[in-house]
């Protein structure tokens, strides 16, 4: 019963893990560039909704708040595109990294600024609420968690898979010039992915601060959704949403049965190992080119 | 403006342009190393941190400016070579074995790391190298007989040749300890890159492909990156070690691989300047925050409120805006003042244009 609680428990951290990833994927899949700012913008999107309901901020109502805060991640998630990246078209993958890595120090300052060093948790209806089920618990966010996540991402899936837009987006991240030929709107396309990728930033941001308390280093948890991305193998959803599952089972299995410092470093090792044994992760998305 | 005419190859390989040169940088030499008669010890100090992040860098720089191999770890190899170096210096090794060994023995390590991190690409390397900088400061703690885990480990003084050298007994020495190891890893850098080994480190950087086609065994060209970049990187280490003088699992953090990164890519990626510009613009940011915000204070009505993460923020957009507008660091503005001057009237400014490009998926190889 105890294994059973951890595995619930550890599905539900996993969830918010994969939903960070889905956010790298996103991007990577659509633009070949690597978001590190990635967990920085679902901390931002925690404290954008927590600053809208929480009554010691603006006090709205909390599902008045959730359309416009997840407005305000997208808007933002575009204008970080429109502003910045968009001027690193078509250069490497190495410059966009650097550029994200600084973003995300830049995005951490100001949230710092804005609402302060405190953990904050989001006032909402969900909270306290439990559901039992054959005597195991959950919380209700818990529930909320894995609903939002298994949903996002199998909408996401068949968005990439079905869509015009979406097979154009994959178009896109191939080649760039030969997108461009085949009438593909090349940075419209990134424009709007971004925009999406903030708004999967967002409902992350939510949940996790639904979930537990978030202050402004909160976001370097992106560090180890980035560990779940890859070891699904970038630019899979499923694989990111597997992937941030096998994170968040693993972290309290290591620090139950091994030792409790290792539940920090049984991610890290896993992603060595797979890495080191399958260089482009679990789902591989990179097929050898045939001459 | 000068024309060096070359008339033949070996005037085309010498380490310097011509004499003019050689002379400006050995009288820049001479006075950073008279720099014990011109700055007090505080600045001294600062100095002396500059050129060890500088060192740092120069091994960065092997890695990610001239083979084109990302790495957001070192410093993971940091933290080896300066625990290295106080074991053996605690084992009773006299210095001057004990310091280049620890060099040696981070090289070796970074041998170790590359096997598997040769058949990682771009972003992949990126992130291997960060999951291990993570388990490196885990592998401290956990490692605590040798390491001294979270608790860390002091070093004092070391003595070469009767001399006792301290950071903070004997400033000056430490300084020119520092100063003698940046010029003797400088040198080796310049002859490296004037070496096959240091065109083929380029060649593969450029295009692999190209590389492969022209002979370059990439794999062990690679490998060879690694091990002289983490030896540097390891003396850096040791040097930061006896810097700080106490040292556990977080003076190492991943924080620091990343800095080290950001450092190289704001002084210049792929030029030995752009190491000693990163290191500058790294070593006097604090200090020259700290001093604006009193100055800022004074005027504003005595407001000097620590702001956290202030460096970092600053830091950051420093940053953006290089990568915008000026990707090529701050040795790239530098060379192209130095153009404007010396074609006065004919600069123009799409001399240092960069070419458009579009980008291809790595996912199909």
């Amino acid at each position: 019963m105890d294994n059973a609680q951890l595995l619930i428990s550890g599905l539900a951290n996993g969830c918010v893990y994969g939903l960070i990833a889905l956010g790298f994927v996103l991007i990577y899949k659509a633009t070949e560039a690597v978001n590190f700012a990635q967990g920085d913008f679902m901390m931002l999107g925690a404290f954008v909704t927590i600053g809208l309901t929480n009554t010691e901020y603006m006090g709205l109502p909390f599902w008045l708040a959730l359309p416009i805060s997840l407005g305000i991640m997208g808007a933002l998630g575009y204008l970080v595109d429109r502003l910045i990246i968009r001027r690193l078209f078509g250069e490497s993958q190495t410059a966009v990294v650097i550029l994200t890595i600084a973003l995300g120090f830049v995005i951490r300052f100001v949230a710092g600024l804005i609402w302060g060093h405190e953990p904050q948790t989001l006032q909402n209806p969900l909270a306290g609420k439990e559901v039992r089920f054959g005597g195991l618990v959950l919380g209700m966010e818990d529930v909320a968690v894995i609903v939002v996540t298994v949903l996002l991402t199998w909408g996401l899936y068949v968005f990439f898979s079905r869509t015009k837009l979406g097979l154009a987006m994959q178009g896109a991240s191939q080649n760039q010039l030969a997108a461009y030929y085949m009438g593909i709107p090349v940075k419209r396309v990134q424009g709007f992915i971004w925009a999406l990728a903030g708004v999967v930033a967002g409902v992350a941001g939510i949940l996790f601060a639904a979930k537990g308390s978030v202050d402004p280093t909160t976001g370097l948890l992106g560090i180890k959704a980035f560990a779940a991305a890859v070891i699904g193998g970038f630019g899979s959803l499923p694989g990111a949403l597997a992937g941030g599952l096998i994170v968040g089972v693993i972290e309290p299995f290591a620090s139950r049965y091994i030792a409790a410092g290792y539940s920090q470093i049984a991610p890290y090792a896993l992603l060595l190992a797979v890495l080191i044994f399958r260089p482009n992760g679990l789902f591989s998305q990179v097929r050898v080119k045939k001459v | 403006m000068r024309i060096v005419f070359k008339t033949n190859y070996m005037q085309d390989i010498r380490p310097w342009k011509d004499t003019y040169q050689l002379c400006l940088y050995l009288i820049f030499l001479a006075l950073v190393a008279a720099a014990p008669w011109w700055l007090d010890d505080f600045y001294l100090g600062e100095l002396t941190n500059v050129l060890i992040w500088a060192i740092a860098g120069l091994g960065l720089m092997i890695l990610t400016g001239h083979t084109g191999q990302v790495s957001l770890g070192h410093a993971a190899f940091l933290a080896f070579g300066c625990y290295a170096n106080v074991i053996l210096l605690e084992a009773g090794v006299p210095f001057l074995v004990a310091f280049p060994l620890a060099g040696v023995l981070t090289g070796l390590a970074g041998v170790t790391v590359a096997i598997p991190a040769l058949r990682l690409h771009g972003i992949y390397l990126a992130i291997f190298t960060m999951a291990l900088s993570i388990l490196m400061d885990d592998v401290i703690v956990l490692a605590e007989p040798i390491t001294g885990g979270v608790a860390g480990k002091y070093l004092g003084g070391v003595e070469i040749f009767g001399f006792l050298v301290d950071r903070w007994g004997t400033p000056v020495q430490f300084f020119w300890l520092v100063l003698g190891v940046a010029v003797l890893v400088t040198l080796g850098y310049i002859n490296l890159m004037r070496a096959p080994l240091g065109r083929s480190f380029i060649a593969v950087r450029d295009s692999e492909v190209s590389a492969q086609a022209m002979g370059v065994d990439i794999a062990r060209t690679k490998m060879i990156s690694f091990a002289l970049s983490c030896a540097v990187t390891g003396w850096a280490g040791a040097l930061m070690g006896m810097f700080s003088g106490a040292f556990n699992n977080e003076t190492f953090s991943v924080l620091i691989s990343i800095q080290l990164l950001m450092m190289i890519v704001i002084g210049g990626l792929g030029s030995i300047h752009g190491a000693f510009l990163g290191a500058i613009v790294i070593g006097f940011l604090p200090q020259f925050l700290s001093i604006s915000k009193e100055y800022v204070g004074a005027i504003f009505g005595g407001n000097t409120v620590a702001i956290p993460g202030l460096e970092f923020g600053i830091f950051g957009m420093i940053l953006i805006a290089f990568i915008l507008f000026e990707p090529m660091g701050l040795y790239g503005r530098w060379l192209k003042i130095r153009t404007w001057f010396e074609l006065f009237p004919f600069y123009r400014k799409d001399m240092f244009k960069r070419q458009k490009s579009y980008l291809k998926t790595e996912r199909l190889r």
